[in-house]
C-alpha cells in the first residue's frame, strides 16, 4: 500500500474515533461551540485529505457531512437527533470505505448518493427520511489497526526536532515530510484546504515553498490572513496555535507574506497569538493552554513493533543485571560494585522509561463507549447518561487491548440489562435518565474501573433460583449464602446469558467470559448490587504483564514463583508461632482472625518427593477472584522482579504454572497459577475480604446463638446448639448396659439409647460418662462425650462443609475451630434403637 | 543425486539422525528446573544462554530403559518446534553425515506405535541401521499424548 495512504488510514481512523464521541457530546449540548469547531475541524481535514489523495468517494461524503456541520455552526439549522444519526451515518460510510480501501489499497466501487441527497437535504432544511440510508456494518477492529500507532512523549529538546516533533504529532491531515505530502499544498487549489494544511503543517513549508519565501513560523502566523473563510480560521488557531508557538525561534517576525490573502481577518482570538509566541520562552510549553487537549503533546509515531522489541531488550537486561549482582554479591572485593550499582539504578531507569513508552490513558478504550451508549440508548429507548471519569488513567497498551472487549460488554450490559425503561424510573420516582459510569485510579500497582449504573440492581431470587437449576449449588447451599455471593454466580460458567440477571435476553459473551479475560490478565472482578439502586463492577488489572513482581518460595526441595499482585499476606506457622495450622479429617485449616482458611500444601500438591507435613513454615494467604486460600510452603526466600515467559507447549497442559523465569542465579523458575491451584487442591470454601462490609452485614443478619462445647470422638472440638439438648447428665459407666455392641441407660424410668460419636467404642469404660440427652417425639437419646467444656454465645457461620456424617460442617466459635454436631442425624439413629427394641414404640419417653 | 546432511546421535545405543537444518546447538543439559505434574519425558526446564529450554529426554520419549549409573555426562540437541525452544537429551553425538535421498526408506511396518510416529524413515548405513527422527511430532503435544 502506499505509505501516504497508510499514514492517512492510520491518522483518520484516529480523527473518526474522537468524531464519534464528540457527536454525542454535541448532540446532548448543542450550544457546545468549542465541541462542534473540534468535529468541524476533523471532519474538514478528512475531506481535505481524500480531496488531495483523489479519494473522491470518501470526499464527496465528507464534503456533505461538513456542509451539515456547517450549517450547524452557522446556526441556520437547529441540531436535532435525526441530523446527528444522519452524520454518524455519514462517519460510518467514511469508515467502511476506509476499511476497504485499507483492504485492497484502493476505494471501492460504491454509490453514497443515497446518504448524500440525505445529507443536503438536511443540510438545505428539507425534510429527511433517514430510512433512505442504507445502513452499513461498521468493521469492528479500528481501521489502520495494523499500523497502530502509540504514543511517544518526548522532552523538548532542540527547537527543530521539537518542533518536527509537533508536526508530526498533529492530529489528522499531516504526514511526516518524507511522505512528500508537503507537495499537497502547491497543489490544491481551494481556499478552504489550504487553510486546514497550513494550520497542519507549518514546519514542513520549510520544504515546500521556494527556499527563503517563508520560514518555518511565518508560515504559521500567516495563516490568519491567508485563508478565507475567518471563521474556520479561528478554530484552527484555537486548536492548534499552541503547539507551534513555543518551538517557535523567538526571533522571527511574523511577516506579512498574504499575498494569496483575499480577506482580512475578522476574528479577534487568533490574532495576538502570534504576537504573544515570540516572548514566550523557548522550551515553556503551555500545553495545558489547548482548550480541546488535541495534538498539543510533543509527540512522535513510533510502530508498535519496535516498542515491543525495546520492551523486550529491556526485559533480557533486567535478567543479566540480576546476574550480575548475584554474582557480584558473593565476591566481597570486586571493584565491579560501584559500576555494577550505576549499571544496576541505569537499568531500573530504563526499564520504567520503556514501561512508561507503552503506557496509554484508558480513554483510548473508551473511545467507542459514547458513540455505543448514544445507539443503545435509540435502540432501547431509554435515556442513558454516560458519565467518564480519570480517562488519563495510563496501563500498559497490551493490557488495554485485552480490556476493550470485556468493558464493552459490561457497559453494553449496564444499559440493556441494569437500567430500567426510561418510564419505569418515572414510575419508581427515579431521574429519567439512568447513569453508567465509568471510572478508572491508580491503587497499589493496580489500576482499578469500575463501571456502575443507578438502574434496577441484581435479582438475586432469580439468580438464586437459576443456581439451584443449574445445579451450580443446592437450595440447602444457597440459603447460606449472603447476596453477594449469589450475585457472583454470574461469573460462573454456564450461568447462561439468556438467564442473567433481568429476564431480557443476553447478547454476546457472557460474564463469564469476561472474568475469564480479565483474570488472564491477572486481574480480578467483583461487583455490588442493591435492589432498585444499581449495580458497580469492580475490576482491578496490573498495570503491565511483561514484567511481574514474585515472591520466590521453596518447597520440596524447589524453588517456584507466586506472582505478588495475588498474594494478600505471609502468616508463618509451625509449632511455635502463634498461628497452627489445625487438621480437620485430613484437610489442613488455618485459624485467622476467627476466619478458618482452607489450606492447599504446595509439596504435596504437586506431588514433590521431598515434601512434608514438617516443612509447613509459611502460610500464603492468597485471593483468586472469590475465592481465599492458603498455600502452605516451606520457604519464603526472595521478591524478585520477574520477567514472564510462555512455557513450551510441550508443557501446556500442566496447568498449575503460568509459565517459567530465569532468576538473578540464572536459573529457571516456574511460575505458579493461584488459579488452577485452587481448583486442583479441590472445592475451596467461597470466601471473601471482610473489607467489602460483608461481614458487617452478617453480623446483623444472624443473631447469637448459644452453644454448648464439647470434646468427643477426636479430633477437633465439637459444638452443638443448645436448644437441641434437652438435658446434660452426668451418670456412672457402671449404669450404662451393654448389649451386642449397643448400649442403653435406665432413665426416668425408660431404656433410653446412648450413643457415642463414633458408635459405643467411645464411652468410656470406667469413672462418671457425660451425656447430652435430646429428645424427639416420644423418645429420648444420649450422646456420650468426653468432656464438657462450656457454654458460648456466638454467631454460628458454617464456614467449612463436612464430609462425613453427624457433622454440618466447621465453624469458629468463640475462637476455636469447631465442628458443628448435625443433631437430625443422631435423632435418626437414636429413633433407629428405639424401633429396633420389641415394643420400644409403646414406651413414652419422658422429656 | 540428493544429499541431506544428519546429525547422527545414539539413545541406549540405537543409532538416529536429525535433519542437521532442524539442529540449532550442542549442550549439557545442566541446571535443570523439574517441572512437577508434567509427563514423564519431561527432563525439566533449563537456562541455556538467556533462552527458557524445555529439555525432553529421548530415552523415556522413545520407552527405553533409564540411563546406567555411571554412564558419561548426557548431551542435548536444541530444536525448535512451532516457536518453542527444546533440548532433546540424548547419549552422546556422533557426526554428521551426508546421506544420499535414494538410500532413504520408509519405516518398517512393525515397528511399536511410539515409534512408528516420531520416524520418518531409515538408512542403510554400511554397519547399521540410521533411523532418521521427526522433531515435530517428536516433541509435539498431541504426539505425545498418543504415545
Amino acid at each position: 500500500m502506499d505509505d501516504l495512504i497508510a499514514e492517512f488510514l492510520t491518522e483518520t481512523a484516529e480523527s473518526l474515533e474522537v468524531v464519534d464521541s464528540e457527536l454525542v457530546k454535541f448532540e446532548a449540548n448543542p450550544n457546545e461551540r468549542k465541541t462542534l469547531d473540534n468535529i468541524f475541524r476533523l471532519v474538514h481535514t478528512i475531506k481535505g485529505t481524500c480531496g488531495f489523495l483523489g479519494l473522491s468517494r470518501l470526499e464527496a461524503v465528507a464534503h456533505a457531512g461538513e456542509t451539515l456541520l456547517g450549517r450547524f455552526r452557522d446556526g441556520k439549522l437547529e441540531v436535532t437527533p435525526d441530523a446527528v444519526t444522519l452524520v454518524l451515518h455519514s462517519i460510518d460510510r467514511i469508515k467502511v470505505i476506509l476499511a476497504a480501501l485499507e483492504a485492497t489499497g484502493n476505494e471501492p466501487d460504491g454509490d453514497d448518493h443515497d446518504l448524500i441527497s440525505q445529507l443536503e437535504a438536511m443540510a438545505e432544511g428539507h425534510a429527511v427520511d433517514l430510512n433512505a440510508v442504507h445502513k452499513v456494518e461498521v468493521p469492528d477492529r479500528p481501521i489502520g489497526g495494523d499500523i497502530e500507532p502509540a504514543e511517544l512523549n518526548i522532552p523538548a529538546v532542540s527547537t527543530a526536532a521539537a518542533a518536527e516533533a509537533a508536526a508530526t504529532g498533529l492530529q489528522a491531515g499531516d504526514v511526516d515530510p518524507a511522505t512528500g505530502r508537503t507537495l499537497r499544498i502547491g497543489e490544491v487549489s481551494e481556499a478552504e484546504l489550504e487553510a486546514a494544511f497550513a494550520a497542519a503543517d507549518g514546519p514542513d513549508q520549510e520544504n515546500s515553498l521556494k527556499p527563503g519565501d517563508v520560514d518555518p513560523a511565518t508560515g504559521r502566523t500567516l495563516r490568519p490572513g491567508e485563508v478565507s473563510e475567518a471563521d474556520l480560521e479561528a478554530a484552527f488557531a484555537a486548536a492548534e496555535a499552541p503547539d507551534w508557538m513555543d518551538e517557535a525561534p523567538a526571533d522571527v517576525k511574523p511577516e506579512p507574506a498574504a499575498e494569496k490573502a483575499p480577506e482580512p481577518v475578522k476574528a479577534a482570538a487568533p490574532a495576538p497569538r502570534p504576537e504573544a509566541a515570540p516572548a514566550a520562552p523557548a522550551g515553556q510549553s503551555p500545553m495545558g493552554d489547548d482548550p480541546q487537549g488535541i495534538a498539543t503533546t510533543q509527540s512522535i509515531r513510533v510502530s508498535v513493533d519496535v516498542l515491543e522489541g525495546l520492551m523486550t531488550l529491556v526485559s533480557e537486561m533486567v535478567l543479566t543485571r540480576n546476574q550480575l549482582l548475584q554474582i557480584s554479591r558473593n565476591r566481597e572485593d570486586s571493584a565491579f560494585a560501584t559500576p555494577l550499582q550505576r549499571l544496576s539504578t541505569l537499568t531500573g531507569e530504563l526499564q520504567d522509561s520503556v514501561m512508561k513508552t507503552r503506557m496509554q490513558p484508558i480513554g483510548a478504550a473508551w473511545k467507542k463507549l459514547p458513540r455505543l451508549v448514544r445507539d443503545l440508548s435509540y435502540e432501547l429507548n431509554k435515556k442513558i447518561d454516560l458519565v467518564m471519569e480519570g480517562e488519563g488513567t495510563e496501563l500498559d497498551r497490551q493490557v488495554l487491548e485485552l480490556i476493550r472487549d470485556p468493558l464493552t460488554h459490561m457497559v453494553r450490559n449496564s444499559a440493556d440489562h441494569g437500567l430500567e425503561p426510561t418510564e419505569e424510573r418515572v414510575q419508581l420516582g427515579k431521574p429519567a435518565n439512568g447513569t453508567i459510569k465509568l471510572a478508572a485510579f491508580h491503587e497499589g500497582g493496580y489500576i482499578v474501573i469500575r463501571i456502575s449504573d443507578n438502574g434496577r440492581g441484581l435479582n438475586t431470587g432469580r439468580i438464586r433460583e437459576k443456581i439451584i437449576e443449574k445445579g451450580l449449588a443446592s437450595r440447602g447451599e444457597v440459603d447460606g449464602m449472603s447476596d453477594q455471593q449469589i450475585h457472583r454466580f454470574i461469573f460462573a460458567p454456564g450461568f447462561s446469558t439468556a438467564a442473567k440477571v433481568t429476564n431480557l435476553s443476553g447478547r454476546g459473551v457472557g460474564m463469564d467470559v469476561v472474568r475469564t479475560n480479565i483474570e488472564q490478565i491477572g486481574g480480578q472482578i467483583d461487583l455490588t448490587s442493591a435492589p432498585g439502586q444499581g449495580t458497580t463492577f469492580t475490576i482491578k488489572i496490573p498495570l503491565t504483564l511483561a514484567i511481574v513482581s514474585a515472591l520466590i518460595v521453596g518447597a520440596g526441595g524447589q524453588k517456584f514463583a507466586v506472582p505478588q499482585t495475588s498474594v494478600l499476606e505471609l502468616v508463618r506457622t509451625g509449632a511455635a508461632a502463634e498461628h497452627r495450622i489445625e487438621k480437620i479429617n485430613d484437610s489442613l485449616v488455618l485459624r485467622l482472625r476467627e476466619k478458618l482458611l482452607p489450606l492447599v500444601q504446595l509439596g504435596p500438591t504437586l506431588q514433590l518427593e521431598a515434601a512434608t507435613d514438617e516443612d509447613a513454615t509459611f502460610v500464603m494467604v492468597i485471593q483468586v477472584g472469590e475465592r481465599r486460600y492458603g498455600l502452605v510452603v516451606a520457604d519464603v526466600l526472595d521478591t524478585e522482579e520477574i520477567v514472564v515467559k510462555p512455557l513450551a507447549t510441550i508443557l501446556r497442559d500442566v496447568d498449575v504454572f503460568s509459565g517459567a523465569t530465569i532468576l538473578g542465579d540464572g536459573s529457571v523458575v516456574l511460575i505458579l497459577d493461584p488459579n488452577a491451584l485452587s481448583e486442583r487442591a479441590g472445592n475451596m470454601l467461597e470466601e471473601k475480604q471482610a473489607e467489602d462490609g460483608e461481614d458487617a452485614v452478617e453480623a446483623g443478619d444472624s443473631a447469637k446463638v448459644a452453644m454448648l462445647l464439647f470434646k468427643a470422638g477426636g479430633g477437633a472440638p465439637k459444638a452443638v446448639e443448645l436448644e437441641h439438648i434437652t438435658r446434660l447428665e452426668h451418670v456412672e459407666v457402671e449404669k450404662i448396659e451393654r448389649m451386642d455392641g449397643r448400649a442403653a441407660l435406665q432413665y426416668r424410668g425408660k431404656l433410653m439409647p446412648i450413643l457415642g460419636l463414633n458408635g459405643t467404642q467411645d464411652i468410656l469404660s470406667e469413672g462418671i460418662q457425660p451425656l447430652l440427652v435430646f429428645t424427639g417425639e416420644g423418645y429420648a437419646m444420649g450422646l456420650a462425650v468426653d468432656e464438657i467444656v462450656d457454654v458460648v454465645e456466638d454467631r454460628l457461620q458454617i464456614e467449612l462443609s463436612a464430609d462425613r456424617p453427624g457433622v454440618r460442617g466447621t465453624a469458629v466459635v468463640s475462637g476455636r475451630a469447631c465442628e458443628i454436631l448435625d443433631v437430625d442425624y443422631y435423632h435418626l439413629q437414636g429413633l433407629a434403637e428405639h424401633q429396633r427394641r420389641p415394643g420400644a414404640s409403646s414406651e413414652r419417653a419422658v422429656a | 543425486m540428493s544429499l541431506r546432511d544428519y546429525v547422527t546421535l545414539r539413545v541406549g545405543g540405537q543409532l538416529f539422525g536429525v535433519d542437521a537444518a532442524r539442529v540449532h546447538d550442542v549442550f549439557h543439559p545442566r541446571g535443570l528446573t523439574p517441572v512437577p505434574l508434567s509427563r514423564s519425558e519431561i527432563a525439566g526446564v533449563l537456562n541455556l544462554r538467556g533462552r527458557i529450554v524445555t529439555a525432553v529426554c529421548a530415552r523415556r520419549r522413545l520407552g527405553l530403559p533409564p540411563r546406567e549409573d555411571g554412564a558419561p555426562e548426557p548431551l542435548a540437541i536444541g530444536l525448535e518446534v512451532q516457536g518453542d525452544s527444546y533440548g532433546l537429551v540424548i547419549d552422546s553425538v556422533d557426526e554428521v553425515l551426508k546421506l544420499d535421498d535414494e538410500k532413504f526408506h520408509a519405516p518398517p511396518g512393525n515397528l511399536p506405535p511410539r515409534w512408528s510416529d516420531i520416524i520418518v524413515g531409515v538408512y542403510q548405513l554400511e554397519k547399521e541401521l540410521l533411523i532418521v527422527l521427526d522433531p515435530h511430532t517428536l516433541l509435539d503435544n498431541s504426539h505425545l499424548k498418543a504415545a
